[in-house]
């Protein structure tokens, strides 16, 4: 009853879609108020639907409803309750579901917040979401439906693919929808400028906050599977240049372009265009992980079940919505009036620079990516793109980012002193070169890249330093007056600080792991001890632990520094005999600078076993870093400006000059 | 004029990658879906030990074919849907309408011999695969599975999961009947 309960407000909340992205559409190019102001509560009771369909899905899984056919693929009895919750999105189906959850959820939130929107705009706006929902509604319903029940049914479940039972799942694959769908907003806003003919600097003030919020989720998700990836492959790595990380990562850099392009039209009113292209290309490439990951097209560890008919609805969806909408920018976009001039050298002309290095970096991705399927169309052979292209092609760009990042903040608007800002940053200057020469001298010689980058990583961190310290004006004014100053900061002059900081933060730590890795694999037996980095394991044996639908080998290891006990690891290896697979949990102790990283393989005749130990130098600091950036989202969107009722004082600003931070 | 053409440069590079995804769609592309490979292959060359104290003959090739259609199914004593659908095997046994064989998989010898005190042992035959090579070989993907084994020791049906009885009634009686 409760399935059949979710499938049909699934089924309301398409007809719902269909009308909300109909009558307000109409009435906005009829200038009917009664039709445009059906949106608000259609989004409403959009959201109220998909919100009980979710919860009837949720309730299938949690009482292990074997009726339901996605509940019995993807769910086992004897599964612990956070996994039959978390598996709810573990599989395509209910990914899905989560998926247009959140954009329903985001669509009753423009409704809500969205009072003081000029009542043309937000129609459209909140027309397009529907849209966006209806292709996905359609999608669950026609072809990949939660709720489907099964008969005879089963008395016990397949079980989820073991790799997802970790707490990661609960807070991943919802943090990267959230950046995915979040981007949908701004994709609705560019649709709607472009339909109304019109972007000003109050259209920027809308989308920013929007697309800050989708970045700072995405920022989080990306961060959290990379740190599932370390932890639970156990191979020590954190990115594969795998397609399904890629193509979360491309969302990534052009949303990263398309927050900084909005800053330049709120605070200057120009690169409109530009702008509206992001925000359309953005959202595509969103809906493009969405597509790659479910429709078999390229080969990864993390995709969903191939399907060839799901693959092509979906890629139907794409041709309309990303097609669609970029037909429409080739038929409307050249109407639209350019805004500010400014010259090259300029705050503007580096965000612009920014703008391109970001660009040309999602390129490189989205050509390293699909490399092999153009290729596979052209001769027919299979071959696959690895780390060492995007080595090649994706460093030498990133490098001079973050080279610009430190210096673009310096710069005033319109015009700037290129030549002043670099004396100013003289002694960061230094700091940064005497930070590559430390590193060449310490890593005695060693990669070339790892000395350099970890010179521009210092760059960017003193760089930042430096900029947030002049505005203060720390020690040229007595430390009070400091203070004063950093409290009446704006909010995003710190957002910014933080995430510039913790970029060269997270930088930092990607270097350590990459080029001073120090590995050890070794078969041992009970007693034997491994040394590495001056630590030395000691292997006691391995016990067989019975988990609540796993088995458990696991390997205690006495950690030995100098003769002196300092603890204990326990790597694991787990065999899920429903899904027929081994896992390994890999044991990580830290010391903040460097991880230890143990995981023990295969056993070998005569109570032997494999064991791999890493140790990781400044491997933590990535993810501090993120966290840094996620944090410094967070910091600039609780900004005065960007806060909820703000709009309606920010519509009287937007028509004086906008000051300039 | 050139301003409007460089406006519509997104949209064919968009035409141009979707018209290679369309491309990698090709249902034929990826032969992801594997159907059983062994199904009406003769059952692959094994030997199996007894369960170690038990008093039963272990289990190899040989016992296959022979005249006699044979269930083979796999189980241990740490799976719960083995639980559920060994009362099937019970009946079908005491009724001797099928010979049974069974592989104990990844096991531990004193858990399965009590497995199967408490519930009772319908197996001819059962072989003790405690590493898991050989449900390798009979491409398992995870227990319990069940085979039926014809005359001539090929294998006809595979059956993922625990049975159900309606399974029992509807799929797997009719194989039975048709192949003796």
């Amino acid at each position: 009853m409760i399935p059949e309960l979710g499938h049909f407000t699934l089924v309301l909340a398409l007809l719902v879609a269909l009308v909300q992205g109909s009558l307000p559409m109409l009435g906005a190019a009829r200038g009917r108020a009664d039709w445009m102001a059906v949106a608000r509560p259609a989004a409403f009771l959009q959201c109220a639907a998909t919100v009980l369909a979710f919860a009837a899905l949720t309730w299938a899984y949690v009482v292990s409803d074997f009726t339901v056919l996605n509940v019995v693929q993807n769910s086992h009895s004897a599964k612990p309750m956070l996994y039959k919750v978390t598996g709810v999105w573990g599989n395509h189906e209910g990914s899905l579901l989560l998926w247009v959850l959140i954009l329903t959820i985001f669509g009753a939130a423009v409704a809500g917040f969205g009072r003081n929107l000029p009542p043309s705009l937000k129609a459209r706006v909140l027309g397009v979401q529907a849209w966006v929902a209806i292709g996905f509604f359609t999608f669950m319903l026609f072809t990949s439906n939660p709720f489907e029940r099964i008969w005879p049914a089963p008395l016990d479940g397949n079980d989820l693919n073991p790799l997802l039972q970790d707490p990661g799942l609960a807070f991943h694959p919802p943090l990267l929808y959230l950046g995915y769908v979040g981007f949908s907003i701004a994709f609705s806003f560019a649709i709607a400028a472009l339909l109304e003919g019109r972007v000003d600097p109050a259209w920027a003030r809308w989308v920013r906050p929007w697309t800050l919020a989708a970045w700072t989720f995405l920022t989080g998700g990306i961060a959290l599977g990379s740190w599932w990836a370390y932890y639970e492959l156990g191979w020590g790595g954190w990115w594969f240049w795998d397609p399904v990380e890629n193509v979360s990562f491309m969302p990534w850099l052009l949303g990263t372009a398309l927050l900084h392009s909005a800053i330049v039209v709120e605070k200057r009113d120009a690169l409109k265009v530009w702008t509206i292209l992001l925000a359309i290309l953005t959202f595509s490439l969103s809906l493009l992980g969405t597509f790659v990951v479910r429709s078999g097209l390229l080969t990864s560890v993390h995709a969903f079940a191939v399907d060839p008919t799901r693959g092509l609805y979906i890629l139907l969806l794409l041709v309309i919505a990303a097609g669609g909408s970029l037909a429409l920018f080739a038929w409307r976009a050249p109407s639209l009036k350019a805004g500010g001039l400014f010259a090259p050298v300029s705050r503007e002309g580096g965000l612009v620079l920014n703008n391109l290095l970001l660009a040309t970096a999602t390129a490189t991705v989205l050509l390293g990516t699909f490399y092999p399927l153009f290729v596979e169309a052209f001769t027919g052979g299979r071959l696959s793109v690895g780390p060492p292209y995007f080595n090649a092609t994706f460093l030498p760009i990133m490098l001079p980012l973050v080279a610009v990042m430190a210096v673009g903040p310096m710069m005033a608007w319109k015009r700037a002193d290129l030549a002043g800002v670099l004396g100013r940053l003289k002694f960061v200057a230094l700091a940064a070169v005497l930070a590559a020469a430390a590193t060449w001298y310490i890593q005695e010689g060693g990669p070339v890249l790892a000395a350099l980058a970890m010179g521009l990583a210092v760059w960017l961190f003193l760089g930042t330093l430096w900029e947030l310290g002049e505005r203060v004006r720390l020690f040229r004014v007595p430390a009070g007056d400091s203070w004063r100053r950093a409290r009446g900061l704006p909010r995003a002059a710190w957002g910014m600080s933080l995430a510039h900081a913790g970029l060269a933060v997270a930088m930092a730590g990607m270097i350590g792991s990459s080029a001073w890795k120090q590995e050890e694999v070794r078969v041992v037996r009970p007693g034997d001890e491994v040394a590495l980095g001056g630590y030395s394991f000691r292997f006691d044996g391995a016990q067989r632990i019975q988990g609540p639908n796993y088995l458990s080998d696991t390997a205690p290891l006495t950690l030995l520094r100098d003769g002196r006990e300092l603890g204990t690891l326990y790597p694991e290896r787990r065999f899920y005999p429903v899904q027929e697979m081994h896992t390994t949990q890999a044991a990580i102790r830290t010391n903040g600078l460097y991880d230890l990283y143990a995981v023990i393989g295969d056993p070998q005749p005569g109570g032997a076993w494999t064991l791999r130990l890493y140790l990781e130098p400044l491997v933590p600091w990535i993810w501090f870093g993120a966290a840094f950036m996620a944090l410094g989202g967070l910091v600039s969107l609780s900004d005065r400006r960007l806060r909820v009722g703000a709009p309606r004082k920010a519509a009287k600003a937007a028509a004086q000059p906008a000051p300039a931070e | 004029m050139l301003l409007r053409l460089l406006f519509l440069f997104p949209l064919l590079i968009f035409a141009v990658g979707a018209y290679f995804f369309y491309l990698g769609l090709d249902p034929a592309r990826d032969p992801s879906t594997i159907p059983s490979v062994l199904i009406d292959q003769p059952a692959p060359a094994f030997e199996l030990p007894a369960i170690t104290g038990g008093d039963q003959p272990g289990f190899s090739t040989g016992d296959l074919g022979n005249g006699e259609v044979t269930l083979v199914n796999v189980f241990a004593s740490w799976c719960l849907p083995c639980r559920a659908e060994h009362p099937l095997f019970m009946d079908l046994a005491a009724e001797e309408r099928v010979r049974i064989l069974g592989i104990n998989y990844k096991d531990e010898p004193e858990e399965a011999l009590a497995w199967l005190e408490e519930l009772g042992n319908p197996y001819e035959r059962i072989g003790a695969d405690e590493e898991g090579r050989v449900g390798i070989e009979w491409g398992i993907s995870g227990v319990p599975e069940t085979f039926v084994v014809d005359r001539e020791g090929t294998i006809r049906y595979r059956h993922v999961g625990p049975i159900h009885p309606v399974e029992l009634e509807e799929l797997i009686l009719p194989i039975l009947e048709r192949l003796q």
